[in-house]
């Protein structure tokens, strides 16, 4: 019992803590300092480690070219997990134009740099108890895949 | 953003206890905890009795789960766990000040550049910008950002932390920091505005509102190193003193298109009238924004056709206004084997070139949401025609100039959805 008050009351202090991992900015955007390619090739590395599989890489600046526009590299990469698409499509549709979720990574310089939008976000978008759990994962998600971009050791 | 220790670095925690009592008895326990606003591990070393604390052999005991095993087994307690976790914190306060490199580096080189050449933001290096830079300007430029302008107001980080941040933006200029001085400039501000429509409006627009696009990334040549700030911004005006401006206007910017007033042919009283025009233009930065018309997260309309011709309807209607079409697909493809995708959900992808390279332009980020697509679905015996909502979506964004720009995108969506569907 005075374990199981110990256990409860740490907890609290823990959930309390007015620093939390979870950020609200309504973005998260890293630089990398490695190349475009090579930043590239780790991002799907990091996805796929943390558990997504990769649905398709938008090649924007091959669009942007070919139509005559000058451009540096910029691809948007989405990806997901299959059940849990399956799950979001079937019970909560509204959500589908936000799906698969999507990395934009574009090269600047000898530099690349990600973009996304934070899932925290689509809490307001969103006001669905049952999916702030949801949303709150991608986000941590999302911040550990970036985390290995830039710290892939 | 201040110190302390988030639940990612509380899982990221290791315990260790030296292998023998220290010769006084006490134990030696080494605790390492990646803390909130560092990527390095902060480490902290505290001396416990070893009868009130471990077994003393050598173990280490990570995560939480394994700090609350130490607990049911009765070798911890509660309040030592306290100690624990305050430890590095304490260590950390009492013995070093914030890391401005660190910080820098976390917080302001993903748009300023690593050794603040620039990018979406400005660069914050060149030497006329940093030696005309009061320090107090720069603090209060990251305290209060830029709004509509892209640069976020960074109301976490403490004001330390922001003295480091400065104080590592300084390291690039081998000069002082020029003094700051607030006493007001004194000038005749009509007059002000005929001279600042006469010589600046070129560059910082009518209204002072600023050049387009953002800092040197997509939006211009990379040997154009700034863009022209937006000097009517409240967050600008609240940072920047009348005699910085001053200074500014009178000795231009090297590398630069700002030139010296004298360039121009005017005199000390005629840049005082600018600086009282431009200090005139200054809003109260803390007035309640109006409250943003209230927008649904997804533009979703019904179609009143069946699935596969509601898809032609979105093809049709969208090469009809000038979009090529990318690709249609699946929405789970690529996500399942193949010839098993959803045969029900399906995305049409297509694109405005010029206007997607227009929008890159205005901000680099918004790549996120492109190119347009447009999703059909069956849903309870319902065809359903949905997308994005750009203009909720530009808020992600503090950058006025892309609002217009979803503004139009989120009319084109409506066409389009309207067209395929009624």
């Amino acid at each position: 019992m005075r374990f199981l008050k110990q256990l409860s009351f740490t907890l609290c202090l823990i959930f309390v803590s007015p620093v939390q991992a979870i950020t609200t900015d309504e973005l998260i955007m890293i630089r990398s300092s490695q190349s475009f390619p090579e930043t590239m090739a780790v991002l799907q590395e990091a996805i796929k480690k943390q558990g997504y599989k990769l649905s398709r890489v938008q090649r924007v600046d091959i669009g942007l070219t070919q139509m005559g526009y000058k451009t540096d590299k910029y691809r948007v990469v989405f990806f997901g997990k299959t059940e849990e698409i399956h799950h979001l499509t079937k019970n909560y549709p509204s959500l589908i134009p936000y799906l698969p979720l999507k990395i934009a990574i574009f090269a600047e310089g000898d530099e690349t740099i990600l973009v996304s939008s934070n899932p925290l976000s689509f809490k307001e978008l969103y006001p669905d108890a049952q999916l702030s759990p949801l949303f709150e994962n991608w986000s941590k998600d999302i911040t550990k895949i970036f985390d290995f971009v830039q710290f892939p050791d | 953003m201040g110190w302390g220790f988030t639940l990612r670095s509380l899982s990221n925690f290791v315990a260790t206890p030296s292998s023998s009592p220290l010769p006084g008895g006490e134990l030696e326990i080494t605790l390492r905890l990646r803390a909130f606003a560092s990527k390095k591990p902060t480490s902290a070393i505290g001396y416990l009795q070893p009868s009130d604390y471990f077994e003393t052999h050598n173990k280490h005991w990570q995560n939480i789960s394994g700090l609350l095993q130490l607990m049911h087994m009765n070798l911890i307690k509660l309040h030592q766990i306290l100690i624990l976790f305050c430890l590095p914190f304490l260590a950390h306060s009492a013995t070093s000040a914030p890391d401005g490199e660190a910080l820098y580096s976390e917080n302001c080189s993903i748009c300023h550049g690593s050794d603040g050449t620039g990018g979406v933001g400005i660069p914050l290096a060149l030497p006329d910008f940093i030696n005309q830079a009061p320090d107090e300007y720069l603090k209060r430029t990251i305290r209060f950002g830029r709004p509509g302008r892209v640069m976020p107001a960074f109301d976490k980080l403490s004001d330390s932390e922001i003295n480091a941040i400065v104080a590592h933006i300084r390291n690039w200029s081998d000069k002082r920091a020029p003094a700051w001085d607030e006493t007001p400039v004194a000038g005749n501000k009509q007059h002000g505005q005929k001279l600042f429509d006469q010589h600046c409006i070129t560059c910082h627009g009518k209204n002072a509102t600023g050049g387009t696009g953002t800092g040197v990334s997509f939006s211009r040549q990379k040997d154009l190193p700034i863009t022209a700030p937006a000097l009517n911004n409240p967050g600008f005006l609240s940072s920047a003193s009348d005699l910085m401006i001053k200074n500014i206007i009178l000795n231009g910017r090297n590398n630069t298109p700002m030139q010296a007033a004298s360039t121009f042919g005017l005199k000390d009283l005629d840049v005082n009238d600018i600086v009282s025009y431009i200090r005139s233009l200054q809003p109260p930065l803390h007035s309640t924004p109006p409250k943003p018309e209230e927008e649904p997260a997804a533009l979703i309309y019904e179609s009143s056709y069946g699935f596969d011709e509601t898809v032609e309807n979105v093809k049709r209607a969208a090469t009809g206004m000038n979009f090529r079409l990318i690709r249609d697909q699946a929405l789970d493809q690529g996500l399942v084997e193949a010839g098993k995708e959803s045969q029900k959900q399906k995305i049409i992808y297509f694109c405005n070139f010029k206007f997607l390279y227009e929008a890159l332009a205005i901000d680099p980020r918004v790549g996120m949401f492109l190119p347009c697509r447009v999703t059909v679905i069956e849903h309870k015996d319902t065809v359903q025609v949905m997308s994005i909502n750009p203009k909720r979506l530009s808020r992600l964004f503090n950058n006025n100039e892309l609002d217009n720009a979803c503004t139009q995108m989120h009319e084109l969506y409506t066409s389009i959805l309207e067209e395929a569907t009624l």
